[in-house]
């Protein structure tokens, strides 16, 4: 038995209902002190509910949180602060509007009741903030001009001010690259050995490898288990999540058609130049590289939203004008963004109207008459192939789980003449098992011989599902390559090293 | 018996799509009830109700142009002032060119007098559009600031006077009959209420407004050319202020830079009420028209209290609107709770 001292956080036996639903059925989690404690299971486990309990926005309905050896029934969000709680939520809580130093020091100040603004001490408190994870920045950059890992990093100096003792990161490697992400990583180390624990909330199985010391698993609202990291292997991990096992082939196109779609020098200055390749019927072709290495822009040309300035596009060998999202369409090329909810999806509106809105024209009258039956037996079709778990196609798509709204989005996409389909980051924020559902689907249509483009950061995800990949670098193409032929290791390398070709 | 559980079923779903029209057809009722026990005879007269219905088109013809504009995420503050301005010059028109006029050439110059107006109703609404699409101006300034332009004009053109002397047959026609009890303003409402309903169900562009209006970005990334259907909506709003404008002038037997300045704080209230979301991507003519019923109710009822004289009525609206919008978050906070509550009790279902 362990020293109680030595444990920061013990919840046990925690139950809460919503209406009828039980989303956590006596769950316990135990945090050490300086431990990295990594929570994972999929969306709709219980994880967010546990973690609203432990920093006091919700109020369980029985069961106990004891942080630091006292014991809570009815935490608080100012006692869970008051005990070093801190959670650093998805989308961070900064405030994009103010400088760094004002969203560092604005709830120190807060705290100390101060009427009014002293603008050097507010300096000095950022100051002392960002040295504790030495990490330098423009204190007058307004903070929506950083980029998402500097946000990421305000947010954390932020809760390191208020004393943390348990630091609660959800999802925080979502929308940071590669780089980044060891960044963080280096920073959540320095944490630990300053005696703060991390609670580290994920289903990224390479990361919680790489930093994590145990892992505690949740399934529908139930422990599954809670471990050493090292006593589970990848395939276990996947099986403790879903209650599935996954078995995924690398992807390989042994008779690929003609081609679909080629790119020649095509180049925008200031983001990318001299980009050449081709997609045939049956590819799945992967585009990589940092954040800032072109590749978006690179799509965003492919689909019309920007233009670029040299170079040719060839659609099944003829050269074809995209100058807006509608030519694109025209030519049968779909894209699906970066970010679903502000790019994607109508969250609000029925699940159908999200699933037409790309085919809508081709279902219009002359005189702009829609005919809806045909749209909504459509929409009928994708939610059976696609197998999209919903109620009703009336519902709000918000009402989704991440992994059926990304289905929505594809059927957006299928429900017109598609050619070629451009994946941006295909299953960001997508639990596992639809994750491998996803992937199926883009299989079978490159079997159907609609050319892919799947553009992500997940090394993991591009290597077993693409037969051909290109890897960019600073708007530049650094390398093309069969997939069959390399690692997750050495592709890696060749993005972050500058000098690296291949 | 399985009919009747069918049709409980589909009675429950109808009242599930439709709970904000339900609601409003509520309140209609019991305002209308307050004023008929509270003033009886007094306001359950014939009399009442056609002063209702010749008195109701013109703002409510208004607000239809406001709420396409609400759908689009924006809005349009200059409503009032397209109307007046078409309204001014033509009744420039008529009152200088039709005046001698043979009386069949009469309805020639009606014609002309109706095209101008609808030109007028395109070119300020097409410029409302550019600023909002091309310029991306937010809505609320831009016509907030054109509102200014069109009234402004109207002032210079007639020195803040009012222009009378239309042709006497234009004025008979607006205040008559169709078979002696459906008057010509509400026809016209009807009329208007009627293609608006159409278009936002039945159209491609209805269609696309919506999605515009729930997410601008998405609607891009979509191929819907954004720019192109603002620049309807604005357009559609111009022209139906025109609707509304020939209506006035025909009322008035004269148009004047200033009329029905209260108009546009009753647009916004009539949309708001009738349940379209000023976030925008939302709204419907059902509840735009239960809305003005409700409106009309109220404000004829006041008038047979005179102990409220005409001073308390911007007081009113303004309350009203302020009560409805909280009444609105209230609501919307609740059904949000209730959508959660129910997907995850079949979520648990299911499981």
């Amino acid at each position: 038995m362990e020293h109680s001292g030595d444990i920061i956080l013990k919840a046990e036996k925690i139950v809460k209902s919503f209406g009828g639903v039980h989303a956590l059925k006596g769950v316990d989690l135990e945090i050490r002190r300086g431990e990295i404690h990594c929570l994972a299971g999929e969306n709709g486990c219980g994880k967010s509910t546990l973690i609203k309990i432990i920093s006091g926005d919700y109020v369980a309905d029985s069961g106990s949180v004891t942080l630091n050896g006292t014991r809570y029934t009815k935490l608080t969000p100012i006692e869970s602060i008051g005990e070093g709680v801190q959670v650093i939520y998805q989308d961070f809580a900064v405030f994009p509007n103010l400088t760094v130093m004002e969203n560092i020091a604005a709830t120190q100040t807060l705290m100390e009741h101060k009427k009014t603004v002293n603008w050097k001490h507010y300096r000095e408190i950022a100051q002392e903030a960002v040295s504790k994870i030495g990490f330098s920045i423009d204190f007058d950059e307004r903070v929506e001009n950083l980029s998402v890992a500097n946000k990421q990093l305000v947010a954390i100096s932020r809760a390191l001010l208020m004393s943390a003792k348990l630091i609660i990161m959800d999802e925080p490697t979502t929308a940071l690259t590669k780089k980044e992400v060891a960044a963080l990583f280096k920073i959540i180390k320095n944490l630990q050995a300053s005696g703060i624990s991390i609670l580290f909330v994920s289903h990224k199985m390479d990361e919680v490898y790489e930093i994590c010391d145990r892992l505690t698993v949740f399934r529908n609202g139930e422990n599954v288990i809670t471990t050493d990291i090292k006593e589970v292997d990848q395939k276990k991990f996947a099986y403790y999540m879903t209650g599935r096992e996954f078995k995924q082939e690398q992807y390989t196109c042994a008779h690929p058609g003609e081609t679909v779609l080629e790119v020649q020098d095509l180049g925008l200055p200031g983001a990318y130049e001299d980009i050449s390749f081709c997609v045939r019927k049956g590819d799945i072709y992967g585009i990589t590289g940092l954040l800032g290495s072109g590749r978006t822009e690179l799509a965003l040309s492919l689909f019309g939203m920007l233009r670029a300035k040299t170079g040719r596009i060839l659609i099944g060998g003829k050269q074809a004008r995209i100058h807006s999202v509608a030519d694109a369409q025209k030519y049968g090329i779909g894209y699906v963004p970066e970010d679903r909810a502000t790019e994607a999806l109508f969250l609000p509106q029925s699940i159908e109207n999200n699933m037409i809105v790309s085919v809508l024209d081709s279902y219009t009258d002359k005189n702009g008459v829609y005919h809806a039956g045909a749209l909504r037996r459509l929409a009928e079709e994708w939610r059976e192939s696609l197998h999209i778990k919903i109620r009703r196609l009336s519902d709000p798509v918000s009402s989704l789980s991440g992994g059926n709204q990304q289905k929505v989005v594809l059927a957006k996409w299928l429900a017109s003449d598609l050619r070629v389909l451009i994946l941006n980051g295909p299953t960001v924020g997508v639990d596992i098992g639809s994750k491998y559902d996803i992937h199926q689907i883009l299989r079978d249509l490159a079997a159907q011989g609609i050319a892919i483009i799947m553009i992500s950061d997940d090394l993991s995800e591009l290597l077993p599902n693409c037969n051909r990949m290109m890897i960019m670098r600073g708007g530049r193409t650094v390398c093309e390559m069969d997939t069959s032929s390399t690692t997750e290791r050495e592709v890696a390398n060749i993005i972050s090293d500058t000098a690296a070709r291949c | 018996m399985k009919t009747q559980a069918a049709f409980s079923n589909r009675f429950q779903s109808f009242s599930e799509r439709n709970s904000n029209l339900l609601r409003l057809l509520a309140v209609f009722v019991i305002v209308f009830a307050f004023f008929a026990i509270t003033k009886q005879g007094a306001f359950l007269k014939p009399e009442t109700f056609a002063s209702m219905a010749v008195q109701l088109p013109e703002y409510s013809i208004l607000a239809l142009g406001v709420a396409l504009t609400l759908i689009s995420g924006g809005i349009d503050l200059s409503v009032v002032g397209i109307a007046n301005l078409a309204g001014i010059l033509m009744a420039l028109f008529l009152s200088t060119a039709a005046t001698d006029a043979a009386p069949d050439a009469v309805p020639l110059y009606i014609a002309g007098a109706a095209a101008i107006g609808f030109l007028v109703g395109l070119s300020c609404g097409a410029f409302n559009g550019l600023l909002v699409s091309r310029f991306r101006i937010p809505p609320i300034l831009a016509t907030m600031g054109t509102m200014q332009i069109f009234t402004g004009l109207a002032i210079v053109i007639t020195e803040g006077k009012s222009v009378s002397g239309l042709v006497p047959a234009y004025e008979h026609g607006i205040n008559s009959a169709l078979f002696g009890w459906l008057p010509v303003p509400l026809l016209m409402f009807i009329a208007c209420a009627a293609w608006v309903s159409f278009v936002l169900n039945k159209t491609n562009y209805g269609q696309k407004l919506y999605m515009l209006g729930t997410n601008e970005k998405a609607a891009a990334f979509s191929g819907i050319h954004t720019n192109t259907v603002l620049m309807k909506t604005y357009i559609y709003s111009g022209l139906l202020a025109i609707v509304a404008s020939l209506i006035m002038m025909g009322r008035n037997a004269s148009a004047k830079a200033d009329t029905g300045s209260s108009y546009t704080l009753q647009c916004v209230l009539i949309c708001v009420l009738g349940g379209v979301k000023t976030e925008g991507g939302f709204g419907k003519v059902s509840g735009i028209v239960v809305a003005v019923l409700i409106l009309q109710t109220i404000s004829t009822g006041l008038n047979l209290f005179r102990e409220i004289n005409n001073f308390y009525r911007g007081l009113i609206w303004g309350a009203v609107l302020v009560a409805v919008l909280i009444a609105n978050c209230i609501i919307e906070q609740k059904e949000q709770a209730k959508l959660m509550k129910k997907l995850s009790m079949e979520e648990a279902a299911e499981a």
